[in-house]
């Protein structure tokens, strides 16, 4: 999205008119950190899923699935958190290279 | 159409006509403070809410910080919001200017004012507003106790212009306007009602219809814009003084633009200056112009927007000009009001004689024969065409 120059500004104040904007706003983009899930050690209590501040943790039919990384921004909550060690951090640029 | 309307002739202290204004404009809520010289006004609007005269919410808040802060949430939320304070109780604000400008809440606050400390005084400079004149509020000065009135009246339609959208401060001398009686044209309350009209916000953090978010985080990325934006609102706000002080006009009789001048055109000597020390020039002019001299006066109204272009045409021509400030900038070359008025001389291709006066800091009289000082100074400036010593303290014992 090209950033808007001072005159195309549709509110004053830097007010932000559309509720939800958040959904946006993709806080994984900035991400140093990645976490990877290991689903055999897994046991779906879903202490990831209450821990998470950007509600990364995918569940689907009462399951843990996965971590959405559009918005997940590495803080490793979530396998500092884990009881079963089924969330490592690695390296994102050695993530994204080696996955 | 004859739209003037006649209002009562009442003897007020200035303190209490801002107040008195402030009751007529009724407006949402008024979170205050009373610090000396402007007391008189909150006690004044406090009775105001404590006999039933007004429909505000009035907060008395625990200090001046905690005053524009709760403006600032009460404009937010889409109400008339309006307080009033002096020196100190201005610095205590400071942040929270920067935030209600940065914001483009139109709140309005009449600042009686007063010199800041140290050595402890409670009498007039203008050290408080000027120390102020970079945070985004635009700045009315008054002459007289009627103007005010007035000014605090029209500030409520200038802030609230939708492409001004910004807080705006009416300044009136402490002790010398706020204290002392006058008689005043006090308007009926519902032309002043019908003058101000109803505030339609754009937006409100209490309609949860339609939710939005104030004062969010604002980096690197989208800041500037913001604040350009917000220097277009200053920008537009000449157009928007000069329309509602005619409209202004038209209901009382009183015009006002941004700055007024008084046997100016042919003048070869000028004073510029602000403030209630306007009146006493304009009686050395008349004084002096009996015995012939060309002398007149430009007086600023609007310091916040700065109107450049109409000062720069009005001295261009000039023999010789003196700027009188009435707050030291330590430091500076020259003191605010100074630096403004050669800043557009130059930026507009004149080049007349300019010197700067500080007068009256902590409450110091400025007399008649000490203004006729100045403008023999003026003469003896062109005559010798020597300007040294820029600034000049009128009235200092060496
Ligand atoms: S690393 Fe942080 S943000 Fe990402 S899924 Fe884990 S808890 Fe959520
Ligand atoms: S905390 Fe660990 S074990 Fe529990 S659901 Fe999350 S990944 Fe699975």
């Amino acid at each position: 999205m090209k950033a808007k120059g001072w005159k195309e500004l549709t509110t004053q104040g830097a007010l932000i008119a559309e509720p939800g904007n958040s959904d946006t706003y993709e806080t994984g983009s900035w991400r140093s950190r990645r976490p990877k899930f290991i689903p055999e050690k897994c046991s779906h209590c879903f202490i990831c899923w209450v821990f998470c501040p950007e509600g990364s943790i995918r569940v689907e039919d009462e399951k843990m699935v996965g971590i959405d990384l559009r918005y997940c921004k590495g803080c490793g909550i979530c396998a500092t958190e884990c009881p079963r060690d089924a969330i490592e951090m690695g390296e994102e640029f050695v993530a994204e290279k080696g996955a | 159409m004859e739209t003037r309307v006649k209002g009562k002739l009442l003897a007020f202290r200035g303190d209490e006509a801002v107040a008195e204004a402030m009751r007529q404009i009724n407006p949402d809520v008024v979170a205050a403070y009373p610090i000396t010289p402007q007391t008189e006004t909150v006690q004044a609007f406090s009775q105001f809410v404590a006999n039933g005269e007004v429909d505000t919410e009035f907060i008395a808040v625990e200090s001046e910080h905690a005053a524009m802060s709760a403006c600032i949430g009460a404009a937010a939320a889409g109400g008339r919001a309006q307080t009033a304070t002096s020196g100190p109780g201005l610095a205590l604000m400071w942040e929270m200017l920067w935030v209600a400008s940065g914001m483009r809440l139109p709140i309005v606050m009449p600042v009686v004012n007063r010199t800041l400390s140290a050595p402890i005084n409670i009498l007039c400079d203008h050290s408080d507003s000027m120390g102020a004149r970079d945070a985004g509020w635009l700045q009315l000065y008054a002459e007289s106790m009627q103007e005010a009135y007035d000014n605090t009246i029209q500030a409520v339609r200038i802030a609230e212009h939708p492409r001004v959208m910004l807080p705006i401060m009416s300044c009136l001398d402490g002790f010398i306007l706020g204290h002392s009686f006058e008689p005043i044209e006090i308007l009926p309350d519902e032309a002043v009602r019908e003058f101000v009209g109803t505030y339609k916000p754009g937006y409100s953090l209490l309609d949860v219809d339609h939710p939005v978010t104030y004062g969010p985080i604002d980096f690197h990325g989208h800041f500037f814009e913001h604040k350009r934006q917000q220097v277009d609102g200053m920008e537009s706000a000449p157009e928007v003084v000069l329309q509602v002080g005619r409209e202004f006009g038209e209901l009382t009789g009183r015009y006002y633009g941004l700055t007024e001048g008084y046997e100016l055109e042919d003048a070869d000597f000028v004073i510029v200056a602000l403030g209630s020390v306007t009146g006493t020039i304009k009686t050395v002019v008349d004084d002096l112009r009996q015995q012939g001299q060309r002398v007149g006066l430009l007086r600023i109204r609007c310091f916040r927007p700065f109107p450049a272009q109409e000062i720069a045409q009005a001295l261009g021509n000039k023999k010789a000009v003196a700027v009188l400030d009435r707050s030291l900038s330590f430091g500076a070359q020259a003191h605010q009001v100074y630096l403004e008025v050669v800043t557009a001389l130059y930026t507009h291709g004149y080049a007349p004689k300019v010197v700067n006066y500080v007068y009256g800091i902590g409450g110091r009289d400025t007399l008649p024969h000490e203004v006729e000082q100045v403008y023999r100074e003026l003469a003896e400036v062109d005559k010798t065409g020597v300007i040294q010593p820029v600034v000049r303290y009128l009235t200092v014992r060496e």
